[in-house]
């Protein structure tokens, strides 16, 4: 009984991903007669239908997709650079942040941590308008930068860090002082090696976080070349249907891609913020 | 003699930490808090910002029909969402448990769709519940009437759906840890006395949760702003009435240099979103005590 119930849920995401890989693999005109109905405004009477299999699996509209739509090639890039950038910007800046947090004692520690949690919930929507005051004023409106730049400075991976440096023994760090090593060394040499489980858990939610980003790119990015994918397919998804079920594929692969090999740390990193807070 | 030595060295360690702090610090301050403070005066400003207004922007916040609406809308989502999430992947935790052999295999599937992009969904979703759509042609062929989906009230079904299948692994992870917090003893204990597996659900298992279910609760608010992708995404800036979100209020206040009024509800949400938040911390520390 519960694997039923189980089974019947994992039916729900399971079909949507074969859909994809099916829909990828047919011809343009199998694509256009079973969901024309649905999707294109000439089709006439009948319903959307849809089969197990494409009746005659083609990688044509991939090709096309790839060699003959440069369109598509530069929303790809711009969503590689846009999540990249983000969490490359994120461990150089949140890492020794939450390094300081987890062990380091100051001033207002408590405080600003609780600062961080507070500015974390906020909802885009609330900043959105300075946001974009501050993007005109930098000169970044309109390029990547004036997505990338806030997220970099996001306080979501501090707080995950944090929890994940706060499980590094403070014995090897008294240790490692008595034998006189820095602050930066002691953080370099056992708070990283220690605590990257943290670190990279942070990494996989903010990539997840910045390959699904619509918000923003929609209010700060004006010109059609700066396009991630999300704003990309909202825009094909009436004209071919072949370009734009192969286009969902290959979407899907990078982010299906660090699922798999990053699903450790995606459960670490979502628990990391269950556990007391 | 010992005190002001360890007051010393506190101070030592402040500049410490200055290094390892300041960049995210002066970056928080530039994209988060000066923005926040930024919205807090706009909204007592006209919308050129020259000139303060005092509570005029909140008295025509009031007034105006489509804030209404996405704050009616807005609530009722969350009112109906959250919840029906938290049970869901409360039952998938509580499952995959007796799943035994296959829980792994489970566990990760359902987790997927959090990972899935938006942007390969939007053609599977336009293909499922346009007018013509795939659900529609199933319930035809089934001998159901069609439902109109995307043009009428059950778009907001649609969209609560969406939430649900998006963040259901998410929550359900919550839980499992919540889950392993519990004491097995406890368990035996109540096997030992005979319970059912519904009494031992009831009185073990759902008071010793209450710490994860208000966690929970509030993760999954702040997640369930971002379904604001999958309703425009699909259904665009002016989508059927029922799912007009504050999201879509915001953007196009944005979109028309409504600044004032937006900033004064930016203000209302995150003061809304603050004591709903602060409430549920409270309650949950008085739970833990």
């Amino acid at each position: 009984m519960p694997v039923l119930i189980l089974g019947l849920l994992a039916f729900t995401v399971l079909w949507p991903l074969w859909f994809t890989v099916d829909g990828a693999l047919m011809a343009s005109d199998e694509l256009t007669a079973a969901l024309g109905p649905a999707l294109l405004d000439t089709a006439d009477g009948g319903y959307a239908v849809w089969t197990i299999l494409p009746s005659w699996p083609t990688l044509q509209p991939l090709a096309e997709l790839l060699l003959d739509t440069p369109q598509f090639f530069s929303a790809f890039w711009n969503t590689c650079l846009l999540a990249f950038a983000q969490i490359a910007g994120q461990l150089v800046v949140a890492a020794p942040a939450s390094w300081a947090f987890a062990k380091l004692r100051f001033a207002g520690r408590r405080f600003l941590l609780l600062g961080y949690i507070a500015l974390m919930v906020l909802p885009f929507q609330v900043l959105m308008v300075p946001n974009y005051l501050i993007a005109t004023r930098l000169g970044i409106y309109d390029t990547p930068l004036s997505v990338i730049l806030p997220g970099v400075f996001s306080a979501f991976p501090v707080f995950i860090m944090t929890r994940s440096f706060q499980d590094v023994p403070n014995e090897l760090l008294e240790a490692a002082k008595l034998d006189g090593a820095t602050a930066w060394q002691i953080f370099w040499k056992i708070g990283v090696p220690l605590g990257y489980a943290g670190i990279f858990a942070a990494l996989v939610l903010n990539f997840i976080e910045g390959w699904n980003a619509v918000e923003q790119p929609l209010l700060f990015l004006k010109s059609q070349s700066n396009w991630p994918l999300s704003m990309y397919m909202n825009d094909i998804v009436t004209g071919n249907l072949g370009i734009a079920m192969a286009a969902s594929l290959l979407s899907l692969i990078p982010a299906m891609l660090v699922f798999l090999y990053g699903q450790t740390y995606l459960e670490l990193g979502i628990q990391a913020g269950g556990i007391k807070a | 003699m010992k005190r002001p030595k360890v007051t010393g060295l506190r101070r030592r360690e402040s500049w410490q930490a200055l290094p390892f702090l300041l960049p995210s610090l002066l970056g928080l301050c530039l994209f988060y808090l000066f923005p926040l403070a930024e919205t807090v005066r706009a909204s007592f400003m006209d919308p050129l910002r020259s000139r303060a207004v005092g509570w005029g922007n909140y008295r025509a916040l009031f007034q105006n029909t489509a804030f209404r609406l996405a704050v009616r809308n807005t609530c009722r989502f969350l009112c109906i969402c959250i919840p029906a999430l938290l049970a869901v992947s409360l039952l998938c935790a509580v499952l995959l448990g007796a799943a035994k052999r296959r829980a792994v295999f489970f566990k990760s599937v359902l987790l997927l769709p959090y990972a899935i992009p938006v942007a390969s969904i939007v053609v599977l979703w336009r293909a499922l519940f346009s007018g013509k759509g795939l659900v529609n042609g199933l319930l035809v062929g089934l001998g159901c009437r069609p439902v109109d989906f995307m043009g009428s009230s059950a778009a907001f079904w649609v969209l609560i759906f969406t939430y649900l299948w998006r963040n259901n692994g998410y929550d359900m992870l919550l839980w499992l840890a919540g889950l392993e917090t519990i004491p097995r003893p406890l368990y035996e204990a109540a096997a030992v006395d005979g319970a059912t597996p519904f009494q031992t659900f009831v009185f073990i298992t759902l008071p010793n949760l209450l710490p994860t279910v208000v966690l929970t609760t509030i993760l999954s608010l702040v997640n369930s702003f971002k379904v604001f992708r999958e309703a425009y995404l699909v259904a665009g800036n002016y989508p059927q009435e029922s799912i007009y979100l504050l999201q879509h209020l915001f953007n196009n206040w944005f979109l028309s240099l409504d600044i004032g009024k937006l900033s004064a509800a930016a203000v209302l949400l995150a003061l809304g979103l603050g004591c709903v938040v602060y409430l549920l911390y409270h309650f949950w520390g008085g739970g833990q005590e």
